[in-house]
């Protein structure tokens, strides 16, 4: 091909970037391989809670009385239950409620939290000493009587629900992000900012706010599993998103209270795919502290060259 | 040291009037018409609202109300009587709170009995095969939800077994076995959670004390490992696992509320779930202040041990 030396065939460059991304990716699996599984358990729960139009195998809301209460089997992965519904796409719609108010409260935790676990570790003084009145008496509620008295507050939606979540998580944020924050507005760059007159949002967004992110966002991820529990929890107890859409939570109250004998299937499956998503996240939350963890020598197995 | 006890005490009061306030701010401020929930959809007539508007209080300004509320929860009428039933609250909770915190109670002892020893096991034989099981149990216990766990195990019960749990509840006075069936399980199942918690404190604290010089000195002096792990490691070890006990106190409170929901155990976690379901807005205040305020004052007696536990806290006021 006549090309001239200096420029370089789009092609050959393309080719070369995408057996670099190949064999990073297989280093990461091999070296991290309980990360490396989370993160596709993650990925595709999240998948098919998205695609359960496509995964459903049927109406997650049809009944049919002449296959209630019908065992695992070749035309129902997870059997059915009282009213003869298919478990199976019961549990893939079901993962849309919940992984949706999981991430959502996870997002507006870490949003909030740190946030004001910024502001008040940057602003000092008075300020910070009220703040932090504020987030140990949010911190002294236990997180489910904290989450059920917002939900009798505001109602049962999901969106609702996910604020009542995320006010729970958020002061827990903003303790990690404060103490985060105090040891890097000591660091010289900020000072410097500081010195050639930046405003302090400017230096709190630029400066504190990026590097204080590594131990919160490893604290963070392990959240979504608790965030999707505590949704699961809310609903077993009845005060959850509303029916009839399915939620693992619900089911497994149904299973439990009518037909917990009959159908043992209908509590096993919703509960099996919650405990997934908890340990997943729980992994995941694990292997990114691993990551961040500045103590660590290199990461992905690459050593330094001396 | 006093005045550090002093101050700590002290901030007890504005802590517990905050938490008291902010429960008070979420149930009044928020919801939108409270005689519209209680009615339902059936139209209420003028005369019938204001009589309810009035003997709720309504009809004062909010701080009034707060007022009278926090007043009748410090006097031992607790805040009236529910909605649904007219039952006094104060008669509510002394029914309820016993049940939670003999729960609560065993857990704990349970938990403290079963962690030290196993946490110190995990640790002098670290990367042997107890530690391995320890380790799995404990994060099988911490990762898998609390509430699924407890259905399968009350689902095993009933179809390998063939028992299911009393209906009715017996103080332990009035009726041992039928209460300790009714215990038993929902004991096991809160322990599990929380000695997970304490087991991997006690055993990383015991890790690091057992890496210490002053270990290697007692060891080089000839004492039996025996004396050397429990009496000089395990002191100075203890004290991240008595944080831990207080950090995971509204951890067990949360856990009470689902296991006596699944059980059927009558207690302060159930009837605030039961009350939050019916819209009983003051049953719902009140339990869920008692609950905070337990909460907070079983971490604020935490913070007191610690500082009488670890002497160089109390000169860092």
């Amino acid at each position: 091909m006549p090309i001239a030396k200096n420029s370089p065939d789009p092609r050959v460059s393309c080719a070369r970037l995408f057996t670099k991304a190949l064999s990073a990716i297989c280093v990461f699996a091999w070296t991290r391989p309980l990360a490396t599984l989370s993160i596709v358990a993650l990925v595709s729960l999240t998948a098919v809670a998205l695609l359960a139009d496509v995964v459903a195998t049927h109406d997650p809301l049809g009944q049919n009385v002449a296959e209630r209460l019908s065992p695992p089997g070749a035309d129902h992965y997870f059997g059915t239950d009282g009213f003869g519904r298919d478990i199976f796409s019961r549990v893939v719609y079901g993962a849309r409620a919940s992984l949706f108010v999981g991430f959502l409260s996870v997002s507006v935790a870490a949003v909030a939290g740190m946030g004001v676990g910024i502001v008040s570790a940057y602003s000092g003084g008075i300020v910070d000493l009220l703040v932090q009145r504020v987030v140990d008496v949010l911190l002294g509620f236990p997180f489910l009587v904290l989450a059920v008295i917002m939900v009798v507050a505001l109602g049962s939606s999901p969106g609702s629900v996910a604020i009542a979540i995320a006010l729970a998580l958020a002061p827990q944020v903003a303790r990690l992000s404060r103490a985060s924050a105090l040891s890097i507005k000591e660091e010289p760059y900020v000072e410097a900012a500081r010195v050639i007159g930046a405003q302090a949002v400017k230096i709190m967004w630029r400066h504190v706010l990026p590097n204080s992110l590594p131990p919160v966002l490893a604290q963070v991820t392990g959240y979504l599993g608790a965030a999707v529990v505590a949704e699961s929890t809310l609903s077993f107890l009845g005060l959850g998103v509303p029916p009839p859409y399915p939620s693992w939570g619900r089911m497994l109250q149904e299973g439990a209270r009518h037909y917990f004998e009959a159908a043992p299937w209908a509590t096993i499956f919703p509960g099996l795919a919650l405990s997934l998503t908890v340990l997943a996240s729980a992994l995941l939350g694990d292997a990114v502290r691993d990551l961040l963890d500045p103590r660590r020598a290199q990461s992905l197995g690459r050593t330094p060259k001396r | 040291m006093r005045s550090y006890l002093a101050l700590r005490l002290a901030l007890i009061v504005p802590t517990v009037l905050a938490a008291s306030i902010a429960v008070f701010v979420v149930m009044r401020v928020l919801p939108g018409d409270i005689v519209r929930t209680i009615a339902g959809d059936v139209p209420v007539s003028r005369e019938t609202r204001e009589a309810l508007q009035e003997e709720l209080g309504l009809n004062d300004s909010l701080p009034v109300q707060y007022g009278r509320w926090l007043w009748s929860m410090v006097n031992g009428e607790f805040g009236g009587r529910s909605l649904e039933n007219r039952e006094p609250i104060r008669s509510v909770i002394g029914r309820q709170l016993p049940v939670t915190l003999l729960l609560a109670g065993y857990a704990v002892l349970l938990s403290i009995f079963v962690s030290v020893p196993l946490g110190v096991l995990a640790a002098v034989w670290s990367n042997r095969w107890p530690d391995h099981i320890i380790r799995v149990t404990t994060l099988v216990g911490l990762a898998l939800p609390n509430l699924w766990i407890a259905l399968l195990v009350l689902l095993g019960l009933l179809l390998f077994f063939r028992w299911s749990p009393p209906i009715m509840y017996t103080t332990p006075w009035a009726g041992p076995w039928n209460h300790l069936q009714m215990m038993v399980w929902p004991t096991l199942l809160l322990a599990w959670e929380y000695s997970s918690h304490l087991v991997r404190v006690t055993r990383s604290s015991m890790l690091e004390a057992l890496g210490r010089a002053y270990i290697t000195t007692a060891r080089s002096k000839g004492l039996p490992e025996r004396t050397v792990v429990l009496r000089h490691a395990l002191r100075n070890a203890l004290i991240p696992t008595v944080t831990m006990v207080g950090l995971q106190t509204s951890a067990l409170l949360s856990g009470t509320l689902i296991l006596e929901t699944i059980f059927g155990l009558p207690g302060i976690g159930r009837g605030l779930v039961q009350a939050a379901l019916a819209r009983d807005y003051p049953v719902v205040q009140s339990l869920a202040s008692l609950l905070v305020f337990v909460s907070l004052f079983v971490n604020l007696l935490v913070d007191l041990l610690y500082t009488r536990l670890d002497p160089r806290i109390s000169h860092a006021a």
